[in-house]
């Protein structure tokens, strides 16, 4: 996982609540096998209307997305993250997201911030006054700056500490293995098995 | 100071706790399916490490399958290689699966109950948010991303903070006509799409206690789409009932030790929740969605609302975004909304309950002309015992396709899809945009609702008949 400390960069306004993860990666391309090249598929219901406001040029490039509330509900695709990813997002702010999304954001290093509603809508307006506008988020600060704006968000320490390293929960699990044979060995026998 | 059920249940798994860290659980039944799999898999065999627990995970191929010709190859090829792909993770990690044309086939969250896998006290997950179904149990059951399916095939554990509890008490009694699918759509109009978030939800109350095993998963089900992390319900006889004598469940001595424990698990009477509902079952009737989330749903016998209803301005554009993309006017009656498409299925509705409640409605009477209605069980055994009951005849008579078991067209990943500007009546989970096919447009409906619309082409309660 890429490590995530401080990012910058221009940003894009989504002004959309329940935005799900099939608007966000349709079912289409869950099929593949792969986990690169979802970037094409971003929104991609949406996207062909030329209107839409990734499709603006003034945002081109941009790295962060101002979504709107209860982001990423739904369907717990993963490719949902991929594909913001792999389109060259790094964070996403909102005023809430879905649990899943969130928990597979901070698995996958796509830094999901949570601000309050006004503050994510200042956010939004700044940008659409001015797209060259570049916003700041700062993981070790847990703060977001720019566009007039300077706002903390929480994020508990250890993940901050995990984000930061760019560690996998696998490995970091792995050292207590031996806590996982020795709970094994207290459960019930009469659970069941699959085989 | 007492604990809920999810606090027991979650307590009991902890194989790690450490000041600042997430709770490390261990997960006692891991359901896979071809879709949030392959990269797991992969990730495992490019770290060189294996399945910690093959015994405690189950595979079974669901949402590619078509529904049709189930012994042909699978016609698209992006379907066909995802389907390969689990096929060939499963035989060389020594999962255990069902594949196509296995008559344990089905969709996995109709499977891991029907096996008697999903028990009262346990932790299940799955890549795929629906697992909230097995909460039904008594057990806490989540979804998870791919990562962490990766996660629990190395280690069985997953590392979690401790999510928030939820009460929600449905007093009375379900008037007559009233199903779990109605229950839980009024719920999450209620509270919102966002209104579970970072919660477990624990549905209690006599009308939740009054549900049969087959409702109680329909409104578990839905627990994701209020954004719950997990939706649960207290074991009681029911529950024993129905488990009793199932292939995976114990028998005999070790029976009665498990029964004996399930019993602890109920919330103690002074268990506190970090937020409680109350809900009158008396006042509920037959609900439909109306608009593109699933809270946006309201009684059938009401009208398609306007935004100017709405305070809030994010769900005053979204009812507006959502009216624009369905085709509909503000002050229409639900009931003069003319479908073109019914479809009676999912892991929400498919199972042999569900399908009765259908068959009921349909038989003698006749599918509207230009209709399509497709019903899809939701797992083989459970097309075998309504082929056992004769329900694919009476479906048949009325004009309706009698499909194979899958996923379908609850999310159209198969060729089961509405096309662009096609409405549907569906006793599936998701009215997102597309869901059902690019520009496609579903109404949430209970099976008895769906067949009724069936037979009038326009969305209408069995009682209305
Ligand atoms: S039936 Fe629908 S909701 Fe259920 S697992 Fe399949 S695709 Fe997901």
């Amino acid at each position: 996982m890429e490590a995530f400390t401080i990012h910058t960069g221009r940003a894009v306004p989504l002004r959309r609540s329940d935005v799900d993860t099939d608007q966000i990666i349709p079912s289409e391309w869950l099929k593949r096998i792969e986990r690169t090249g979802f970037g094409a598929g971003l929104f991609a219901e949406w996207r062909a209307d030329p209107g839409f406001v990734l499709n603006d040029p003034t945002h081109a490039g941009a790295s962060i997305l101002l979504a709107g509330p209860d982001f990423g509900t739904g369907s717990s695709r993963e490719h949902a993250v991929w594909a913001l990813q792999d389109y060259g997002f790094r964070a996403v702010i909102s005023s809430r997201f879905a649990d899943i999304f969130r928990g597979n954001a901070l698995g996958n290093g796509l830094l999901p911030v949570t601000l309050p509603a006004e503050t994510v809508e200042a956010l939004q307006a700044a940008v659409e006054a001015d797209p060259t506008v570049e916003i700041t988020v700062d993981l070790d600060a847990r703060q977001v700056r720019g566009a007039g704006v300077e706002a903390s968000f929480e994020l508990d320490d250890f993940t901050r500490w995990r984000l930061m390293e760019g560690l996998d929960d696998v490995g970091l699990t792995l050292r207590h293995e031996e806590r996982i044979t020795v709970f094994e060995g207290t459960r019930p026998a009469w659970l069941p098995t699959s085989v | 100071m007492g604990r809920t059920l999810a606090e027991k249940v979650w307590d009991a798994h902890v194989v790690r706790r450490a000041d600042g860290e997430p709770d490390l659980l261990y997960i006692d039944l891991h359901l896979v399916h071809e879709v949030t799999s392959p990269q797991a898999f992969e990730a495992l065999r490019l770290a060189g490490r294996p399945v910690r627990r093959p015994d405690l995970t189950l595979a079974t191929e669901d949402h590619n399958v078509p529904t049709t010709d189930t012994l042909a190859p699978i016609a698209d090829p992006v379907s066909a290689a995802q389907v390969e792909a689990l096929r060939k993770n499963c035989a060389e990690f020594g999962v255990r699966l069902y594949p196509m044309n296995d008559p344990g086939q089905g969709i996995v969250h109709v499977v891991g109950p029907q096996l008697g896998l999903s028990q009262p006290g346990m932790t299940i997950v799955c890549g795929d948010s629906h697992t909230s179904t097995h909460g039904a149990f008594g057990a806490l059951a989540f979804g998870i991303g791919t990562s962490q399916v990766e996660h629990v095939l190395a280690t069985q554990t997953l590392p979690q903070r401790r999510p928030k509890t939820m009460a929600i008490t449905v007093e009375g009694e379900l008037p007559p006509g009233v199903t779990a699918k109605d229950l839980i759509l009024a719920i999450i109009a209620r509270i919102g799409t966002g209104g579970g978030a970072g919660h477990v939800i624990e549905y209690r109350g006599a009308a939740i206690r009054g549900l049969s095993m087959e409702g109680r998963m329909t409104v578990c089900n839905m627990s994701i789409e209020a954004g719950a992390r997990a939706g649960m319900i207290a074991p009681d006889d029911t529950t024993f009932e129905y488990l009793a004598g199932r292939d995976r469940v114990a028998s005999g001595p070790a029976w009665d030790e498990a029964v004996a424990y399930w019993r602890t698990l109920a919330s103690d009477p002074d268990a506190e929740f970090d937020r409680e509902v109350v809900i009158d079952a008396a006042s509920l009737t037959p609900y439909v969605t109306w608009g593109t989330n699933p809270g946006q749903a309201a009684p059938l016998g009401s009208r398609v609302p306007a935004p100017a209803d709405y305070d809030d301005p994010a769900a005053r554009a979204s009812a507006q975004r959502a009216l624009a993309y369905m085709g509909l006017t503000a002050g229409t009656p639900l009931a003069e909304v003319a479908v073109d498409t019914v479809f009676i299925g999912s892991c929400t509705n498919g199972r042999l309950s569900d399908l009765r409640a259908a068959a009921d409605v349909l038989r003698g009477r006749q599918v509207a002309g230009g209709v399509r209605v497709l019903v899809v069980p939701g797992s083989m055994q459970v097309k075998a015992q309504a082929e056992a009951e004769g329900l694919d005849q009476v479906f048949e008579a009325a004009g309706a396709q009698w499909r194979s078991a899958g996923c379908s067209m609850c999310l159209g990943m198969n060729p089961d899809t509405l096309r662009p500007g096609e409405r549907s009546a569906s006793t599936s989970n998701r009215n997102f945009e597309g869901r059902q096919g690019p520009g496609g447009r579903t109404h949430l409906v209970s099976p008895a609702v769906a067949a009724a619309t069936a037979v009038t082409g326009r969305l209408t309660a069995p009682a209305d008949l």
